[in-house]
């Protein structure tokens, strides 16, 4: 792609980005996945359930090197290698009845597992796995138009699972014991939301790569809730954070030589810094002024 | 550790029927087990289980640790099986009308960073059960307009929040991060979350655990208060009876597989509660008309006050 520079005119930089398929693919694939990993993210963060989503990631190395042996695009394999990831975990204990104290161990079982299958699955293959790197660390060369086009279809199978569930999983979040009470299939919204980690974290993965997920499914949805108790407007700033983390990464990576992963996880860094920052100054500037209620007020 | 305010400092018209007559006969009691039994694992948890509690009848659940107070609670909202016709909630079988009973599970606290407000987490008690997103503000959409859980329009559902916020005095810090509030002010939210749908059926387990002596004394006071005016029945699942001595009606005290039920002066004397351990039990009362239980065979965690 030549030599590309910053010319510091922001318009032009942005037109030359735009003049070239591979960008605007790039850029694409990255909004779509942005969206979705700023929206499932905060449930993420909110559920605690970091582990098994960087868990679910890890099954890309399984999923690309299965794919590889049995002669399958690496895509199905990201997608099938998440999805029976997630399932394991929820089988396991991980979700439902006995709550999610259990699960962090589950969770590593799964995952050691599922590492192994990989390391197995690459040995039978004994070919070089190809872009083991990519698979690791992302890259946004070469995102062609199917690949854009299945992020749009996963997204939107995302978003409308979440939509449909929106409430109930937040009760179930929150409250497990009453919502099972309420009559909600806790378990089963349990073993949901798992799946649908799953989707976002192949999704997410193909463009960070299987160990910068998190950049943008986690960093961003953290940083948010820091920011504000409104969940609304929390789970809003996570897509804008999302946003910004995929844009700037690419924009800068784009005029740079060093790779998008580490501008992507930079700026999401930063963004979670920053907001702990200013939670701690807000929250400081709060607390004079918030006295105990007394009990006597609540007796009369 | 300081007496117990609730006799000295109580507003009058708080002043509560220590032993308030039982509801006439003609009434059906909203809560009725008849020779009930569960088992948990094999265990039998406990059997010929009687018991009746009526709409605005305050009836808390005492026992020692593991004697099934959690699961008689579980039992009435159909989550623990129980022999078919021994257990009636409002006329029907048990998890039939749950949508008609507030249910306050023990927790212990919230993670101060998450991203909830206390109305959010009442707003969930509205209608948390709904698929699809909260669109409070927005037109709603035809397809997300089917409500799968009750039949009202969330047109007043804001003013219904406010209304019961108002109820539990929570006006204060309603806005602010869940996390961030005390105990006490957890557990009024919480208690607004339960009440929001205007329940028949009031249900807390462990409500008073962790409050220090005046919250609890408060709390116990707005139970009874709600409990009233909005003629609710209400179980409250308690280790320690004296914070609510001069609020309840009725107690059942579980034990040894078996429970007792009757107005406080009935039901915690040395006699009773011996028949129920099956050893010698002595009920002591405090000058300022505290009990205090001695010999049960556990550790005396019952009417011990115990904080932490």
């Amino acid at each position: 792609m030549g030599n590309p520079t910053l010319s510091w005119n922001p318009i032009e930089d942005v037109h030359e980005l735009l003049s070239y398929q591979f960008m605007v693919n790039a850029l694409q694939a990255g909004t779509i996945v942005a969206v979705m990993a700023g929206v499932v993210g905060w449930f993420v963060v909110l559920r605690r359930q970091s582990f098994a989503a960087h868990t679910t990631a890890m099954m890309s190395f399984p999923g690309a090197s299965g794919a590889a042996l049995f002669g399958l695009p690496s895509t199905l394999g990201y997608y099938l290698a998440c999805g029976v990831a997630a399932l394991a975990i929820g089988r396991s204990g991980g979700a439902g009845r006995r709550g999610r104290s259990g699960e962090s161990a589950a969770v590593g079982v799964v995952q050691v597992a599922g590492l192994a299958l990989g390391f197995l699955f690459l040995s039978l293959y004994s070919g070089v796995l190809e872009q083991l790197e990519t698979l690791l660390f992302g890259t946004f060369l070469g995102i062609d138009r199917n690949q854009v086009l299945t992020l749009a279809i996963v997204a939107i199978l995302v978003l409308a699972a979440l939509i449909l569930l929106g409430r109930p999983l937040l009760l179930c979040s929150l409250d497990p014991e009453a919502a099972r009470a309420r009559g909600l299939p806790v378990g089963f919204i349990d073993v949901g939301f798992l799946l649908i980690i799953g989707l976002t974290v192949a999704a997410t993965s193909q463009i960070t790569g299987a160990l910068l997920v998190f950049a943008l499914l986690i960093a961003p949805a953290a940083a948010a809730q820091a920011l504000t108790p409104r969940p609304a407007l929390s789970l809003a700033l996570s897509v804008v954070f999302a946003l910004l983390v995929m844009w700037l990464g690419l924009g800068i990576s784009y005029f740079s030589i060093y790779p998008l992963g580490f501008f992507v996880t930079s700026v999401g860094f930063g963004l979670f810094v920053a907001a702990k920052l200013v939670r701690r100054v807000g929250v400081a500037r709060r607390r004079p002024q918030s006295p105990e209620s007394s009990p006597a007020a609540v007796m009369a | 550790m300081p007496p117990m305010p609730t006799t000295a400092s109580r507003p009058d018209h708080v002043l509560p029927m220590p032993t308030a007559s039982r509801p006439a006969a003609g009434d059906m009691p909203a809560i009725e087990l008849r020779d009930a039994r569960t088992s948990r694992g094999g265990r039998v948890v406990w059997s010929e289980v009687e018991l009746s509690v009526f709409p605005g009848e305050f009836v808390a659940v005492l026992g020692p640790n593991g004697s099934g107070k959690s699961t008689l609670l579980k039992a009435i909202l159909g989550l623990v099986q129980t022999a078919p016709g021994a257990l009636s909630v409002l006329g029907g079988p048990a998890g039939a009308a749950n949508r008609e009973i507030g249910y306050l599970p023990q927790r212990h606290g919230f993670d101060s960073t998450l991203p909830i407000r206390g109305i959010d987490l009442v707003r969930l008690g509205l209608d948390g059960a709904r698929w699809g997103v909260p669109l409070p503000r927005l037109p709603r959409l035809p397809l997300l307009r089917r409500n799968w859980g009750r039949g009202d329009v969330p047109a007043r559902s804001s003013e219904r929040v406010r209304e019961v916020i108002e109820l539990v005095g929570a006006e204060a810090y309603a806005e602010r991060p869940l996390g961030e509030l005390s105990g006490g002010e957890q557990q009024r939210i919480l208690i607004a979350q339960a009440l929001v749908r205007r329940p028949q059926i009031l249900m807390l387990d462990e409500p008073l655990d962790s409050l220090d002596l005046p919250n609890q004394a408060a709390v116990s006071a707005l139970v009874q208060r709600i409990c009233r005016s909005e003629n609710v029945a209400v179980l409250l699942v308690a280790h320690d009876v004296n914070p609510l001595l001069s609020y309840l009606d009725q107690v059942i005290y579980l034990a040894g597989g078996r429970a007792l039920q009757g107005a406080v002066r009935e039901v915690i004397t040395g006699p009773k509660l011996s028949e129920l351990y099956g050893v010698e039990i002595e009920v002591l009362r405090t000058r300022d008309g505290r009990l205090v239980v001695v010999g049960q065979p556990e550790a005396p965690h019952v009417h011990g006050h115990r904080h932490d």
